[in-house]
């Protein structure tokens, strides 16, 4: 029971960072269908820039926590340039190119980030300082720490302030307007180059959010996080239903909780045939099944063949 | 426009450049190992890598299924290979016999994969054929307990080369007073399969089956009204793929004589899959290209970076490793920004996205 309870503690955490960064596929896949290979760099970069901040000025003798909130928010404004820069430079250009360049670029940008990442920060595991100090609560026989509850509850305001953006305000009309149908949206009045830009954007800076939860609970960083961090949100944004944010959320929680209540049982039910370091495969295991039963992920709307 | 007449066999209109290609071919091992065998060992992963490209070719190109897991049949294929011809097993199987059972396998396996998976859209299936290649490659990396199957991370090593008798590829031989070399040997036959998969590949282009992945490609429900049974076609697509990265697979096996997991990541995946969309997707002279260019590049700037930097700077600023991905990257990028439909690609295609543009 206490094994059940901690693993999805543990999964809920790691589920709503993994929702956050789907996000920012699912928006930018919603409104251009272009597959962001790069958001998962885009995560890594912003949990460096976080890094460099609160390395630098923990020496100041600024409260720890005001050093992190200052530190979270250049990474999120440098995510937001970053955004804002890769779509204007890279994937404008390719607006009406066959499907598959602006893919091939996605992989391009994602290696060149790699890489200037890799120049910057250098190849080994960075240390992330710990700025909260750390508490651990007990509860029913599973521990939580204060940093868990942090990271859950962050989210849980960030996704309620998106659905509400998108929802309720013009911008968010706007958003869904183009998402629906760029050319009618075009034809009542929607800037299209705003409303990509603003996905491109937003999906950076819940990126870079994300980047510095990864790098308060694990406590690393490394310039190669961001491609399987990467891949698992991809996944659960597919999970979801690509596209749909609502979707992604779900997916992003349902992928961690798979996945660590996964790694916590696979010895047990295949009488330790396989360990836990095939925890990596239940993301993608799920995806398959899910998939084969409901094409369009599980609150994809129902599509033709032709979209 | 005197298009080419389609009463004379491709050969004769074109003997003169058909000419010139074999006598690059040939020479091509002979003039690259002037400067040392690596280089004859690159000319051999340029060939691996036309041959695999143009396997994925079949897929994208063809059928426009964007499989981004292709490397999963490509690791099937060399782990096949080196569990039947090394010391790992005790078995030592003649690459005959194993190189059509490779071939079989990944065959299999993309079937496997494709039966429940094909109906998937687009990219949904592209996430799909990713996550099937990480699954294989985890398996690859852990199958080593309770029972050692795959030797885990640290791999298979000692692989066999190919041997036709007392003819092993791994030795250097004399014809004719010509010393070969065991990476020269292997470039024929790597030439040799390129040159098989190239004519498949030109035969599949206006068959039947040809056709009809194109009519998929453009327009799968048309295709379906058209009486095209889109579910098998797609599959066969599929499985002939994936066979020919069990091939590709299994002669990288016996080249290298190690296999481990590390060669069969996600990156090998996409990098075979922008060597077919930068050339020019489903256009095989393209394809070639952009596999021969890919290839080469990362290694031309592997030579070219370190003194040049030297040079500029007179000391090493850069990382010269990531300096090379970040060139490499960049390229990719810049290709695709000024020539959007690859570096080469066929006419009918170049019309299409112009038409498209207006």
């Amino acid at each position: 029971m206490d094994t059940l309870l901690q693993q999805l503690i543990n999964g809920l955490t790691l589920g709503a960072v993994y929702a956050l960064v789907a996000l920012g596929y699912t928006m930018v896949y919603g409104i251009i269908g272009l597959i962001n290979f790069a958001h998962g760099e885009v995560v890594m970069i912003g949990t460096m820039v976080a890094f460099t901040v609160i390395v630098s000025l923990a020496g100041s003798g600024m409260p720890p926590l005001l050093i992190l909130g200052i530190g979270l928010l250049v990474a999120v404004v440098a995510c937001m340039v970053l955004g804002w820069g890769l779509e204007r430079v890279a994937y404008r250009p390719l607006r009406h190119a066959p499907r598959l360049t602006p893919l091939i670029t996605a992989i391009g940008m994602s290696i060149v980030l790699q890489n200037v990442a890799m120049i910057i920060w250098g190849r080994n595991y960075i240390t992330f300082p710990p700025m909260i100090d750390k508490q651990i609560y007990e509860f029913g026989g599973a521990s939580f720490t204060n940093v868990q509850v942090a990271i859950v509850v962050l989210a849980a305001l960030v996704m309620i302030g998106l659905t509400y953006l998108v929802q309720r305000t013009r911008m968010g009309m706007a958003m869904r307007a183009t998402a629906q149908n760029q050319h009618v949206a075009l034809l009542m009045g929607v800037d299209i180059n705003r409303v990509i830009a603003m996905a491109f954007i937003i999906g950076s800076a819940l990126g870079a959010l994300a980047g510095c939860m990864v790098g308060s609970y694990y406590e690393i960083a490394h310039y190669q996080m961001g491609f399987m961090l990467g891949l698992k949100a991809f996944t659960a944004a597919v999970l979801g239903g690509i596209g749909n944010m609502a979707g992604a959320m779900a997916g992003g929680l349902l992928l961690g909780i798979i996945e660590a209540l996964g790694a916590g049982y696979i010895g047990d039910l295949t009488g330790n045939f396989l360990g836990s370091h095939y925890q990596d495969i239940f993301a993608f295991m799920v995806l398959i099944i899910v998939l084969m039963f409901r094409p369009s992920g599980l609150f994809g709307e129902r599509t033709g063949d032709r979209a | 426009m005197n298009g080419p007449s389609t009463k004379r066999p491709y050969w004769r209109q074109h003997w003169l450049g058909l000419l010139l290609v074999v006598g690059v071919l040939l020479a091509v091992p002979f003039v690259a190992a002037l400067g040392g065998q690596a280089w004859v060992r690159i000319a051999n992963f340029a060939i691996l890598y036309v041959f695999l490209a143009l396997g994925l070719n079949i897929v994208v190109g063809y059928a426009g299924l964007l499989d981004l897991g292709y490397v999963a049949f490509y690791a099937v294929g060399a782990y096949c290979y080196a569990l039947l011809a090394s010391p790992h097993f005790g078995i030592h199987l003649p690459f005959w016999v194993i190189l059509p059972c490779g071939a079989a396998l990944a065959c299999l396996f993309g079937v496997l994969l494709g039966a429940p998976t094909l109906k998937l859209r687009g990219d949904y299936l592209a996430i799909v054929t990713l996550g099937f290649g990480e699954i294989i490659r985890i398996f690859m990396n852990n199958l080593n307990a309770p029972i050692n199957i795959t030797n885990g991370a640290q791999g298979i090593t000692l692989i066999d080369p190919v041997r036709i008798g007392d003819f092993s590829f791994a030795r250097t031989s004399t014809f004719f007073g010509i010393s070969i070399s065991g990476p020269q040997k292997y470039y024929f036959l790597l030439v040799a399969l390129a040159v098989l998969v190239i004519v498949v590949n030109i035969r599949l282009q206006n068959s039947r089956i040809g056709r009809a992945w194109q009519a998929i490609r453009e327009d799968e429900v048309a295709a379906k009204a058209c009486g095209i049974n889109t579910r098998n076609i797609k599959l066969l697509a599929f499985a002939m793929g994936a066979s020919f990265g069990g091939i590709a697979g299994g002669v990288f096996a016996a080249m290298q004589g190690f296999v481990s997991p590390e060669s069969f990541s996600l990156m090998e995946s996409i990098t075979i899959l922008a060597m077919v969309v930068l050339g020019g997707m489903g256009h095989i002279p393209g394809v070639i290209l952009g596999a021969i260019l890919l290839t080469g590049l990362p290694e031309a700037l592997r030579y070219g970076i370190e003194p040049l930097q030297q040079a500029v700077f007179g000391r090493m600023i850069i990382d010269p490793e990531s300096l090379r991905m970040l060139v490499f990257g960049l390229a990719l990028v810049l290709v695709m920004r000024f020539r959007p439909a690859g570096l080469w690609p066929s006419s009918l295609r170049r019309r299409e996205l112009a038409e498209a543009t207006d």
